[in-house]
């Protein structure tokens, strides 16, 4: 009587099952190459950020942090990213600086053309909207399940799961910059007799930048938030160390790998929006 | 020669199908606002029929939903027009599309905005070439022509600021700039100055005023302030509700208003700082060259009734003036010597400052542009029954 009706209970679990099953079988060839450019890409990145000395990050960072905010802001982000090195976490921090690098860089060059498009098709706008609020209100590690079913364990479903994740408010915000641009001034672009890619690339682009930059800012502390969780997959980086921790209940190694990553996460996000800001300044 | 012809002109905002059915039922002559709401469409435009002479000063004068500002965008297409005609030295531009579209904007109409539409990422000198730069002209040319403009509208040494350092009266010069530096033939304005403060927004319309001689070409001048409609229209129209409820010079407005609207519109206008000698101008005057012989000037004053003629030089720059007595009693043969020069009164002076130059004069006084060219004469009886009226 109280019970939710057995008879009526219908799993579309089942049904999601099979359809993966089929696209495994069938387009194995697809995810296999996807999972071959993903790999040399994030060895090609990590070759690259691995073969930078230590020191080199810490001067430029100090530079960056004095050039965008003050000197006192230089050396305080500096220190941050110097006791991330003391705490012996510097080669795990550059795992961890790869795929968020890596998830960035794709989500760019995805989710830039993706919002311009949504800006310029009512259709499309209308298609786009609830597939990104679905995608944001998902909780993070259900993107895991897909990635490891097409790509296995390792580093390269990582990367696909937090791109996956990293990737909507860099379209809403892309999208949002193009609609918003004062109606005034497309209207000025085009009493001038601008062609639609003259629009783009003279006045709605140049006009977003600062949101667009906010977007990228926004999709890079979630790409880092997600490859944390992405150890749960057997990704590299400061979250594997967290996973341990956990496992072993050490409190103190789980702490400290904690304050790496909020430590990271406030360096990315304090250069981001110190870039953000000089566009504005620009305008 | 007229320079725009507006014929039956509609647009009416909203879904396709709503938009066909209002057209239908207006053209049944159903009241207009309740075919706006019933089919929940926007009716900007009704059926707006005008011509806007070649290098008029043409003024727009309305309250916020008057159709004003939708008017002014189907000249340049940003507002597409639902139906109706509009000639442009009598070519149709409502069927142009794609590139002829962008060729007509970018050579032949300019707009300038209320709210300036200045593109903030770029310095004021990029901005003034932006134009030029979508036409494709080389990078010097384009700098140059844009400095050369920027200087005419006073802004020298402001060239590499952005549009935020500047105060509201500058980012207009800027927009005014933008716009003349295509030297196109037909010069939009919408609202240019209502987002200014009352001071620099007097400046602004002496200076534009001045400027209209030396950038010459037809003038479509939007607002919402009949005085301001006043001072700077040589004609305007005065719309409501999608339609133009009368259109003319100032005088005709103040000695016949068409409708009870318009009185109530314009009793506000202080007519001492609005009519200028060039409202009142006559241009029926016999004008000849200073190369002229005496002989033809003389028959010419007979032919024409008139016992004065007026001589200008081959830019049109009014030297002087010529009595029919004078050329009477001489026999020469040319007429240089007869010229009898008088002080000519610019046509943009407050007729309310001319009172001194009519105390000791009953002639009709010469008017001219700011660069000294003959445009007519002014008479006394025309100016005491304006300023009386």
């Amino acid at each position: 009587m109280f019970n939710f009706p057995e008879q009526i209970i219908f799993r579309i679990s089942d049904i999601i099952d099979i359809g993966v099953d089929w696209i495994l079988e069938n387009l194995r060839f697809l995810f296999d190459f996807i999972r071959e450019i993903i790999f040399s890409v994030y060895t090609g990145t990590e070759f690259i950020l691995s073969a930078i000395p230590w020191w080199a990050y810490l001067i430029v960072l100090l530079i960056a942090g004095w050039r965008l905010y003050s000197i006192k802001t230089g050396i305080v982000l500096t220190l941050m990213l110097f006791s991330i090195g003391m705490f012996g976490l510097w080669d795990m921090m550059v795992d961890t600086l790869v795929m968020v690098v890596i998830s960035v860089a794709v989500s760019i060059l995805i989710g830039l053309p993706t919002g311009i498009f949504m800006a310029k098709s009512k259709r499309l706008e209308r298609i786009l909207k609830p597939i990104l609020d679905a995608m944001q209100t998902m909780p993070s590690f259900v993107y895991l399940i897909p990635a490891v079913m097409l790509f296995s364990l390792g580093n390269v479903p990582a990367v696909f799961a937090t791109t996956i994740y990293a990737i909507p408010p860099l379209i809403r915000l892309t999208y949002l910059g193009i609609t918003n641009v004062n109606k005034e001034v497309v209207e000025a672009g085009l009493s001038f007799g601008s062609t639609p890619m003259q629009m783009l690339t003279k006045i709605e682009l140049p006009q977003a930048v600062s949101t667009i930059m906010t977007g990228v800012n926004q999709t890079t502390m979630m790409a880092m938030a997600m490859v944390v969780i992405a150890s749960m997959i057997g990704a590299d980086g400061i979250g594997a160390e967290v996973l341990i921790a956990i496992r072993r209940l050490e409190v103190g190694r789980g702490f400290q790998a904690g304050l790496a990553i909020v430590f990271l996460a406030i360096i990315l996000d304090r250069i981001m929006q110190g870039i953000v800001k000089k566009f504005e300044r620009g305008m | 020669m007229a320079a725009i012809q507006i014929e039956n002109l509609t647009k009416i905002f909203g879904q396709p199908k709503a938009v066909v059915k209002a057209i239908e039922m207006l053209s049944n002559d159903l009241d207009p606002k309740d075919v706006g709401e019933q089919t929940n469409t926007t009716i900007a435009l009704n059926n707006v029929s005008f011509t806007i002479e070649d290098k008029e000063l043409f003024v727009i004068v309305g309250l916020s939903g008057s159709g004003k500002s939708t008017l002014i965008r189907c000249l340049n297409l940003i507002n597409e027009p639902t139906s109706g005609k509009i000639l442009i030295d009598g070519e149709d531009i409502t069927c142009l599309k794609g590139q002829s579209l962008r060729e007509f904007r970018r050579k032949r109409i300019s707009m300038v905005f209320q709210h300036f539409g200045l593109l903030s990422h770029r310095s004021i000198v990029k901005n003034v070439e932006y134009g030029l730069e979508i036409q494709g002209i080389d990078k010097k040319t384009r700098r140059e022509m844009a400095l050369e403009t920027i200087e005419i509208v006073g802004l020298k040494g402001w060239e590499d600021k952005k549009p935020n350092q500047l105060s509201g009266g500058m980012k207009q010069r800027v927009g005014l700039a933008r716009a003349i530096v295509t030297e196109p033939e037909i010069l939009l304005m919408d609202e240019p100055y209502s987002a200014l403060d009352p001071l620099i927004r007097r400046d602004m319309q002496n200076e534009l005023l001045t400027l209209e001689d030396y950038i010459n070409r037809t003038i479509v001048f939007i607002t919402h302030d009949m005085n301001e409609a006043f001072k700077m229209g040589d004609r305007i129209a005065l719309m409501k509700d999608g339609k133009i409820i009368q259109i003319g010079t100032p005088q005709e407005f103040f000695s016949n208003p068409a409708d009870d609207y318009v009185k109530d519109f314009i009793s506000d206008v202080d007519k001492t700082q609005i009519y200028k000698a060039r409202n009142i101008l006559r241009k029926d005057q016999l004008i000849v060259h200073l190369d002229d012989l005496r002989q033809d000037v003389f028959n010419l004053m007979n032919q024409k009734k008139t016992d004065i003629c007026y001589v200008i030089d081959n830019k049109g720059i009014f030297l002087g003036q010529i009595s029919k007595e004078t050329l009477a009693k001489s026999r020469s043969k040319g007429i240089e010597k007869y010229v009898d020069y008088v002080e000519p009164i610019t046509r943009n002076t407050y007729l309310k400052d001319l009172w001194s130059r009519f105390e000791d004069a009953d002639e009709n006084l010469p008017v001219v542009d700011s660069k000294g060219k003959f445009k007519g004469v002014l008479s006394k009886d025309d100016m005491i029954s304006v300023l009386a009226g």
